[in-house]
């Protein structure tokens, strides 16, 4: 293949000389990259490829429902908690179980903190380094970094010319020291790097700030859930019980408890107003030339919406975060998404290391099957085990091919945003809109690597004005009386019928995420998770469609194709997640799996 | 925490000029030329910071996650000036090539004198290729980094025992760092949980940097400083497990009143650990208080010990061989005899008063 015409609209040229990027770091769990450029350094072929798989859908087979949270909460410890939300649902899906106000609440707040905490360190500590140039801000003057901050945010109190002295004197020792750490080997001489000396500071400055104050909104998980990372969650509501001024009160979620969270929410509400949407603005003004990285998000997006209103309605109208389905650039006309339907979301297999009956078909998750089949193709230079360069036309990648209606999907917060702008969303779009007119930026902005960082920090300041909002409701309901956290009704498995399906979704900080279950005789028989990286990370399907990483790395012009340091910006904004994109099934009926150990 | 001998000898009152009239004669002492002397000063000043290699296998991030927590120290001073964190492939700047080149660097610079750190575990089926590291399998970035390594810390369960992905078939045959066959002899300090504890991971890290070698470790290969209590042992509704007083159904009036979750699964009595003692993030809470009941997550297996509802059977109470159900039953009534007996002779004490006041 030599060109090609992908359906979704990119011709794909494999002539040019090939860049490997493995591993790709900055992620979470492991990922491969790999594009070939053109004589003008201009990426014409891009490959995403999966490159781990732990194979937890047999270990899910025959468990008890009621435990299943919190193993797939172990999917993955950065959107921590979030997996083990959708599978409650599940179940209660199933089984048909109502959840108490203040338990919707309760998880609403712990789902929202996540939010805030997943996007800020994602801005800062794993996206930052592709537009910040640590070694940079060492040049910068203090007190013209003080006055850029001041300009700003007016508001920060942390913001004198000593202040950002000191962080310069701490990273100037720190690099004279010879290690490097973090920062070794980094790609400080790009030319990709735009910003001026004292934006390079201010935004060092903040990455420290951020790294200590994301441990203090995930004590709100801590109050409510124990522990985090990995809180604890429970089928029917949340293991917390309240108790505000009765006997034992000191021993439940009671007045002083009450007060932290609320105090935790009005520090973060500041901090992302005060820090995180000042800096992503800031340096949106200098990269608002570099628009590349759009990828599919102007054709194909994809939102199962999530934090619902009120208690045990799951319908559109009840979510905040909204759903939807846009397709073939058409911002006019937002689909249902149900996900249910067979004929909707289905994966598929032709180009990922797994075996189907039939590779032409996709299956919807409450009939898939999943058999690794870790096969190279003929073209692959190198060997199984040492692999040089993949081979695309054949099986390249641990992840699976999920398929709206047939199209490639991107989710994540760009998607929620642009679908909430389309249906009218007034919070949503009074955000996008103050953006646009800042950075005097066309709408059309947005549908770039750009676009989908500010879209994120959007995100994370809507959700941190929502949680004060949560707060305040189950605050109203306690006052009316009602100290509940969970339905016991359907605790005990004799309770449940013998035969049973259900699904569960949330908005993952990444995009929309889906658990399918069977459960048979008390057991789970079967057992599928869709989550956000499978839908951006996907290979290609049988009709050619490439993914959405593939797609927004296309046609990027790479100013130093041994240094990616546009490839990282442009996947970074996706915030991969691959452990999470590992598929887990367990197949129906009869165990299909079948893994060789040697 | 990191000092300098000049630090040191600075913190001793030695002044600046004793300090390179020491170097001078340290320098004549090894026989070599005045011109050293200043050699010798700068590398008492400026003492390196042991690199560290933070390797990621199969895992889900947690226990970095969890290390960010930390209360105290805070992980940008761990990262600052505590250690050199040279490779991390959560954080670190560098992809592809220039971070794998990082690997070789340290390995042939720091020879015997660098630390590595794994989180996650190898795949030892489909030839490893379950986890890719640069095109070639993950067990053998583990094994290059193992050689020339001072000491391994297994961070979590997935590293020291195997956690969720080794659960009841361990389709991938994913195997913890300490029985990863050719795996160098090297010590191994295994910090489990999932994830540990943030100040218990920094603990670790603080206490290697302190006092300059490992920290005893149990039987099982664990810190004993933190490892050697279980969760039962230190925990604050203990009272209530020997009162016999347990929490039947969630949010009944017993959970309201934070009463013991041994009926409700908890595997306190089976868990070491240090939640009941130190807690989770910067002591604000941990499992239990929060009203569910321990899942044992530093344990061995832990996956595939029943369900996480299902209660513990022979736990002794009062050094008697019976189950909460029969302890409980006669815990209430010998507590319930005392209180009737108390009330008995507080009501005869106010028959006494109130009839010595009518007379």
């Amino acid at each position: 293949m030599t060109v090609r015409n992908t359906p979704n609209g990119f011709n794909l040229n494999d002539t040019g000389r090939r860049v490997v990027v493995d591993p790709v770091t900055r992620i979470e769990g492991h990922m491969r990259c790999e594009v070939n450029i053109d004589d003008d350094n201009i990426i014409r072929n891009a490959i995403s490829s999966g490159t781990m798989w732990r194979g937890l859908e047999v270990i899910l087979k025959g468990r008890d429902p009621r435990d299943a949270w919190a193993f797939v909460q172990r999917i993955c410890g950065v959107c921590t908690g979030t997996h083990a939300l959708t599978s409650v649902r599940a179940v209660e899906d199933a089984l048909k179980i109502r959840i108490p106000e203040n338990a919707n609440s309760i998880r609403n707040l712990m789902q929202l903190s996540l939010q805030v905490q997943d996007h800020l360190v994602h801005f800062y500590h794993l996206h930052a380094l592709d537009w910040v140039n640590p070694v940079n801000a060492l040049k910068a003057d203090p007190a013209a970094t003080s006055a850029l901050q001041q300009s700003i945010s007016p508001h920060n109190p942390k913001s004198s010319p000593g202040y950002f002295r000191d962080t310069q004197n701490r990273l100037l020792k720190f690099v004279e020291s010879g290690q490097l750490g973090p920062f070794k080997n980094g790609y400080w001489t790009n030319p990709a790097y735009l910003l001026p000396p004292e934006a390079d500071l201010m935004a060092v400055t903040h990455y420290l700030e951020a790294l200590d104050f994301q441990k203090d909104i995930m004590k709100i998980r801590t109050i409510f859930g124990g522990k985090d990372p990995h809180p604890n969650w429970l089928v029917g509501g949340v293991p917390c019980a309240i108790n505000i001024d009765g006997i034992g009160a000191n021993g439940a979620i009671n007045m002083e408890r009450l007060n932290l969270v609320s105090s935790i929410i009005d520090r973060t509400i500041a901090f992302i107003d005060q820090v995180y949407i000042p800096d992503l603005l800031a340096i949106a003004q200098f990269y608002k030339g570099w628009l590349y990285g759009g990828g599919i998000s102007g054709q194909s997006l994809l939102s199962y919406g999530d934090i619902p209103n009120n208690a045990n309605d799951y319908s559109a109208a009840n979510l905040l975060m909204p759903r939807g389905a846009i397709i073939n650039g058409d911002l006019s006309k937002v689909h249902e998404v149900d996900l249910a339907d067979p004929e909707q979301i289905q994966e598929f297999v032709p180009h990922s290391w797994y075996k189907y009956p039939d590779e032409s078909l996709g299956l919807h998750p409450w009939d898939g099957v999943t058999e690794p089949n870790y096969r190279i193709g003929p073209k692959t230079k190198g060997s199984r085990t040492h692999i040089e360069e993949l081979d695309e036309s054949a099986k390249y990648s641990w992840i699976k091919a999920p398929r709206w209606r047939g199209h490639a999907m991107e989710v994540g917060p760009l998607a929620r945003y642009v679908i909430g702008y389309a249906q009218g969303n007034k919070e949503i779009t009074e955000q996008i809109n103050f953006v646009l007119k800042t950075l005097d930026v066309p709408v059309t902005a947005l549908f770039s690597t750009l676009g989908r960082t500010a879209a994120r920090g959007l995100e994370a300041q809507w959700a941190a004005g929502k949680m004060r909002y949560f707060m305040d409701k189950m605050i109203a309901n306690i006052k009316a009386g009602d100290l509940a956290t969970a339905n016991v009704e359907r605790w005990d498995p004799e309770t449940w019928p013998s035969s049973v399906k259900g699904v569960g979704f949330t908005e993952a900080p990444r995009g929309a995420l889906g658990h399918w279950l069977k459960i048979e005789n008390t057991k789970i028989a079967n057992y599928q998770c869709v989550v956000p990286t499978t839908w951006n990370g996907s290979p290609r399907d049988e009709q050619g469609n490439i993914g959405a990483f593939e797609a927004a790395l296309m046609n990027t012009k790479v100013e130093r194709p041994e240094e990616p340091v546009e490839i990282l910006r442009t996947l970074h904004s996706f915030d991969p997640c691959l452990a999470c994109s590992t598929h887990i099934i367990s197949p129906e009926g009869t165990e299909l799996t079948q893994v060789k150990v040697r | 925490m990191n000092e300098t001998f000049y630090d040191v000898m600075r913190r001793q009152g030695i002044t600046r000029r004793s300090f390179l009239k020491f170097c001078s004669l340290t320098a004549a002492s090894l026989g070599l030329s005045p011109a050293f002397a200043p050699k010798i000063a700068h590398a008492m000043e400026t003492k390196p910071r042991i690199p560290v290699l933070w390797l990621h296998g199969l895992e889900c991030t947690c226990c970095s996650e969890s290390f960010i927590r930390s209360g105290h120290p805070l992980a940008k001073d761990v990262i600052l000036s505590m250690l050199s964190l040279d490779y991390d492939d959560t954080i670190m700047a560098a992809a592809g090539h220039n971070a794998e080149a990082i690997v070789d660097e340290i390995v042939e610079k720091y020879k015997g004198n660098y630390i590595l750190a794994v989180e996650g575990n190898p795949p030892l089926a489909e030839d490893g290729m379950y986890c890719i590291i640069g095109g070639t399998p993950f067990v053998e970035q583990l094994k290059y980094a193992a050689e020339s390594c001072k000491a391994i810390i297994s961070w979590g369960s997935c590293a020291s025992w195997g956690c969720v992905q080794a659960a009841k078939p361990n389709p991938t045959r994913a195997t913890p760092v300490h029985k990863v066959p050719g795996l160098a002899d090297k010590p191994i300090i295994k910090v489990p949980g999932c994830p540990p504890i943030a100040e218990v991971m920094t603990a670790v890290v603080a206490y290697l940097l302190t006092f300059d070698k490992l920290p005893t470790l149990d039987k099982q290969g664990r810190p004993q400083m933190f490892y050697s209590q279980r969760i039962h042992d230190k925990c604050y509704r203990r009272p209530h497990f020997d009162a016999g007083q347990f929490v039947e159904h969630w949010d009944d009036e017993a959970a309201r009143q934070g009463h013991c979750l041994y009926k409700m699964g908890c595997k306190g009595p089976t868990t070491y650990n240090a939640c009941s003692t130190m807690r989770w993030n910067e002591g604000t809470s941990f499992p239990i208080q929060a009203g569910h009941g321990c899942i044992g997550c530093s344990e061995d297996g832990f996956w595939d010990k029943g369900s996480f509802y299902e209660r513990l059977t022979d736990i002794n109470q009062f050094g008697i061989e019976a189950n909460a159900d029969a302890v409980g039953g006669t815990a209430a009534a010998v507590v319930g005899a005392g209180i009737a007996a108390h009330a008995g002779l507080t009501a005869l004490k106010r028959a006494k008063q109130s009839g010595a006041e009518q007379q």
